[in-house]
């Protein structure tokens, strides 16, 4: 599904910051991606979800090199891949239920053939009573929750989650984590960036660890 | 923090459930108010600009055309002559001359009545060797032989001469082009700061979007679908902003137009009407309003995709 061949990143003229890294992530596979502070999670996501390209290496992704793709074949690949960020990203002028709804909205998809789908998943993720609410009147919780939901609405095969319980309590983050597997067993491959080792230690699981921008892969 | 049924306790409650979808773009926000603000007062200002030009333009033209719409002939007295046979002989070939509107004759009375502001009233003219002037019109649009007439003259009346005016409307002619070339240098000025100020606003109200943009991105948006949803919205602002301004100065001139009726015969509305003749923009004129406003739209739109464009690179 995804693999790297000596996938080095610096930025503009600076040192590397991501060296050497190599790893598959496999089709229904979970992982965490770890590390301490600063060691290139973030990054590494970014290369992953394609906001940034290596300086050097091989990205291969759902069999395509992405250093060959236009832009339209680049989005086109994003959509086969859902996103939590750490901040969240709702648009604020949208009702939890049109930010749950948007990847089916840049599709072109009418309301009412997706109408359902949304519910349920908000249902699922128990923000059933909070659709038409906006985000800003919404908790952080809340607002975490429905980050989730948009990134798995479209049934993702990879999902990838920056920090996805930075922002809850460790009850909240055990429910979460709960949703990740239960994504993870229909079939999605996830991948959770987190230094919350608690967390980690909830769930057993392949282990990705950063350190000085290089990857060692605990399986 | 706390559990999510905790959060629902201490949230706001949620809203009803909207009538239609939310545009992907905010519709109202204060970056998108002030955009139709700028539009709107740029669009006027260069409405107003583009209304006064058109307007000093056609008069420039028309003042040309008056000076060139009449010619005089000059009889004068000569020993062994008839004057006022020469006249009346000059009046008859004027008459026979295709493409004359009007003949007039002065008389002795009415010359005299032309020299009374240098010579004062009351005089004598009997005794002077007074020439005679006759006013000829030419029908409008039409070209006579002004050779040939002054040629027929020569023969029949040797004593009289045609004026044409023609230094008169080189001078004219100068001067309206003068002011017409001012006033389109003007023009593009002003056409030119509105397009300037009008991209900048729109840049700055598209600063605010740039989390939409990103997030769209990021979600599987094509790069056309983002450009096209920012295009529609903000040709929406700039089409709002410029029919506001392009309105309102409409309503200027119309109202320019109206009042212009109402103080005929007075003493502002000749000066007014001597620069600006009828003071009337015509259907020409509100249809250059008209092409303004959707100029100054299409800019917005143009401008919004471009920074949209920007910024998706920006964020690869």
């Amino acid at each position: 599904m995804v693999r790297f061949e000596n996938v080095g990143l610096r930025y503009g003229l600076g040192p590397e910051v991501l060296r050497d890294l190599s790893f598959r992530i496999e089709p229904h596979s979970f992982q965490f991606l770890t590390g301490p502070s600063g060691a290139g999670k973030t990054t590494l996501l970014r290369l992953l979800f394609l906001t940034l390209r290596p300086t050097r290496g091989l990205i291969t992704l759902f069999g395509h090199d992405v250093s060959t793709l236009s832009k339209d074949s680049l989005a086109t690949l994003r959509r086969r891949i859902g996103i939590v960020f750490q901040d969240f990203r709702l648009l604020d002028h949208m009702t939890t239920y049109e930010n749950v709804a948007l990847p089916f909205r840049v599709l072109g998809r009418p309301e009412s053939s997706y109408r359902d789908e949304v519910i349920e998943l908000l249902n699922w993720v128990e923000l059933g009573e909070r659709m038409w609410a906006l985000p800003p009147v919404l908790s952080g919780g809340e607002k975490q929750r429905a980050a989730i939901a948009r990134a798995v609405i479209a049934r993702p095969q990879l999902l990838l989650a920056d920090e996805p319980t930075g922002n809850v309590d460790p009850t909240l983050a055990k429910r979460l984590l709960r949703l990740f597997v239960e994504l993870n067993k229909s079939g999605t491959s996830v991948v959770i960036a987190t230094h919350d080792i608690g967390l980690m230690d909830q769930y057993d699981a392949r282990r990705l660890v950063l350190h000085d921008g290089r990857l060692h892969v605990y399986d | 923090m706390s559990d999510p049924h905790t959060d629902r306790t201490v949230s706001p409650p949620s809203r009803d459930p909207p009538r239609g979808e939310t545009p992907i773009v905010p519709k109202d926000s204060i970056a998108g108010r002030s955009l139709i603000v700028v539009v709107a007062i740029m669009t006027f200002l260069a409405s107003l600009t583009t209304g006064a030009v058109l307007l000093v333009r056609a008069a420039a033209g028309e003042w040309q055309a008056d000076v060139a719409r009449e010619v005089t002939v000059q009889v004068r007295p000569a020993s062994g002559r008839d004057l006022e046979a020469d006249v009346n002989a000059a009046v008859a070939i004027i008459r026979a001359t295709n493409g004359v509107a009007g003949v007039h004759a002065y008389s002795k009375a009415e010359a005299a009545r032309l020299l009374e502001p240098w010579l004062g009233t009351g005089l004598v003219l009997d005794d002077l060797p007074m020439p005679r002037l006759v006013v000829v019109r030419i029908a409008a649009g039409a070209r006579p032989d002004l050779a040939k007439l002054r040629q027929a003259l020569a023969t029949a009346v040797p004593a009289a001469s045609l004026d044409d005016h023609r230094g008169w409307i080189d001078r004219m002619r100068a001067m309206a082009g003068t002011v017409a070339a001012g006033g389109i240098i003007l023009l593009i000025m002003m056409l030119v700061a509105t397009v300037l100020s009008v991209t900048f606003a729109t840049r700055g109200a598209m600063a605010t979007n740039r989390p939409i943009i990103e997030v769209l991105h990021l979600i599987g948006a094509r790069n056309g679908f983002i450009a096209s949803r920012f295009q529609r919205h903000f040709l929406m602002l700039g089409l709002q902003g410029g029919a506001i301004g392009g309105g309102a100065a409409a309503l200027v001139f119309l109202v320019a137009h109206a009042m212009s009726a109402w103080w005929t015969g007075t003493a502002a509305e000749d000066q007014i009407g001597a620069l600006f003749g009828q003071f009337s923009l015509g259907l020409g004129g509100y249809t250059a309003l008209v092409g303004l406003v959707l100029l100054i739209a299409a800019v917005t739109a143009f401008t919004s995709r471009h920074t949209v464009n920007r910024t998706l690179d920006a964020v690869e």
